[in-house]
């Protein structure tokens, strides 16, 4: 016990007998248990940390007279979010019907930090101002895309747009068989 | 010369502070707590590194998980009822008091309005053993109940508190894209365009961070 008596009286010399001086302290040892055990309980069950969250804000919905914005292949660059978390990626645009327009060449690599933020980082560097195409197949998680949108925050790229993926983009993955 | 006698000091300490401190951080818990609702799917949410807060309130949460399912829910209680009695009514579906009462303290849900009311007339152990079975709410073009509930609370949320609401999306790590994206197209036919995918905490990296 934390309370120790001391000892009451030690005054006499074996004469008087006196009556016993009860101590005013009371063990507050059990009070104390319980208020840390509450406390603990208290803390543990809170719910302090609010969950974080990612702003998403997609484009207002297309009315007929507004014309999609076009982009110059130049300034392109697509990444397609595969299934096994893979990022395929590729420069410039890919349009198999205009013969005027070499095929890019797809390239395949990870969501690890050596991986497609290299890549990016890398564009960035190199030309300036990419637009980035994401698109999601539909075997791609949830998750990779989260990723996906973590490292255009990571590597402060600014203009992205998430798009749905085109058959051509499939088939080019298909061919190149990676 | 008197020997120098040690003081003898009683073994005991004070304990008063130590008590006045634990007892005023056991209130300050007791206060500040607000219990975890129990949820009826738990999803492992991706992580990332942004630092935003999920809002406190007037939050509508949609809970996608790894089996293409999605949930309802929204926090306020007032807010459930109204948004309950509005889809109900568009869907001629009526729910007694007593079923709206236990309507408030779900934090959400994923099943046709149709099965809504015999769920909420179970009793709470047996509700745990349906959880893993609620088919989700419905979202396809025919029969598009979730933009109703979105909708319906909504309008319940602003004539209530006069805020307007958040869009959370709450989806398991291993849930697909298509039906993540088919949440958000379902919303942006109703012109709502701002979401905020709910995420767990990640440290920047070092040497991107410039």
């Amino acid at each position: 016990m934390a309370e120790i008596q001391g000892k009451a009286d030690s005054g006499g010399k074996g004469g008087k007998k006196r009556a016993k001086k009860m101590s005013t302290k009371i063990d507050m040892t059990p009070m104390v248990d319980l208020a840390f055990l509450l406390l603990t309980f208290f803390m543990l069950t809170t719910t302090f940390a609010k969950p974080n969250v990612m702003q998403l804000t997609m484009p207002v919905k297309k009315t007929d007279d507004v014309e999609d914005t076009k982009i110059k292949a130049s300034q392109a660059m697509t990444i397609i979010l595969g299934k096994d978390n893979k990022a395929y990626y590729y420069f410039g645009l890919n349009t198999p019907n205009d013969k005027t327009v070499a095929k890019p060449e797809l390239k395949v690599t990870n969501f690890a930090a050596n991986g497609i933020r290299q890549v990016l980082l890398d564009r960035q560097r190199q030309k300036p101002e990419p637009i980035i195409l994401i698109k999601a197949t539909e075997d791609a998680k949830y998750k990779n895309m989260v990723d996906i949108l973590d490292e255009m925050n990571i590597t402060n790229q600014k203009k992205y747009a998430l798009v749905k993926v085109p058959k051509d983009d499939l088939d080019l993955i298909k061919d190149s068989a990676l | 010369m008197p020997k120098v006698k040690p003081h003898r000091t009683s073994p005991s300490l004070d304990m008063t502070p130590m008590v006045d401190l634990a007892f005023l951080l056991v209130t300050f818990f007791m206060l500040t707590t607000k219990f975890a609702p129990e949820e009826t799917v738990v999803v492992d949410t991706p992580s990332s590194t942004s630092e935003l807060k999920l809002p406190e309130n007037n939050v509508i949460t949609l809970t996608v998980d790894a089996k293409k399912r999605v949930f309802f829910g929204v926090d306020a209680p007032q807010t459930k009822i109204q948004a309950l009695q509005k889809v109900g009514a568009k869907y001629g579906v009526n729910f007694t008091a007593a079923q709206a009462k236990e309507f408030s303290n779900l934090p959400n849900f994923g099943l046709p309005i149709s099965q809504l009311g015999s769920y909420l007339n179970m009793a709470k152990e047996d509700r745990k053993q349906v959880n893993a079975q609620q088919p989700g709410v419905p979202l396809d073009s025919l029969n598009n109940q979730l933009i109703d509930w979105v909708l319906a609370a909504r309008t319940a949320n602003q004539a209530i508190f006069h805020k307007p609401t958040y869009i959370a999306i709450k989806g398991d790590g291993n849930a697909d894209v298509p039906t993540v994206q088919q949440v958000i197209k379902v919303l942006q036919e109703k012109d709502i365009n701002r979401f905020n995918l709910i995420t767990d905490m990640e440290n920047k990296p070092v040497a991107a961070a410039k």
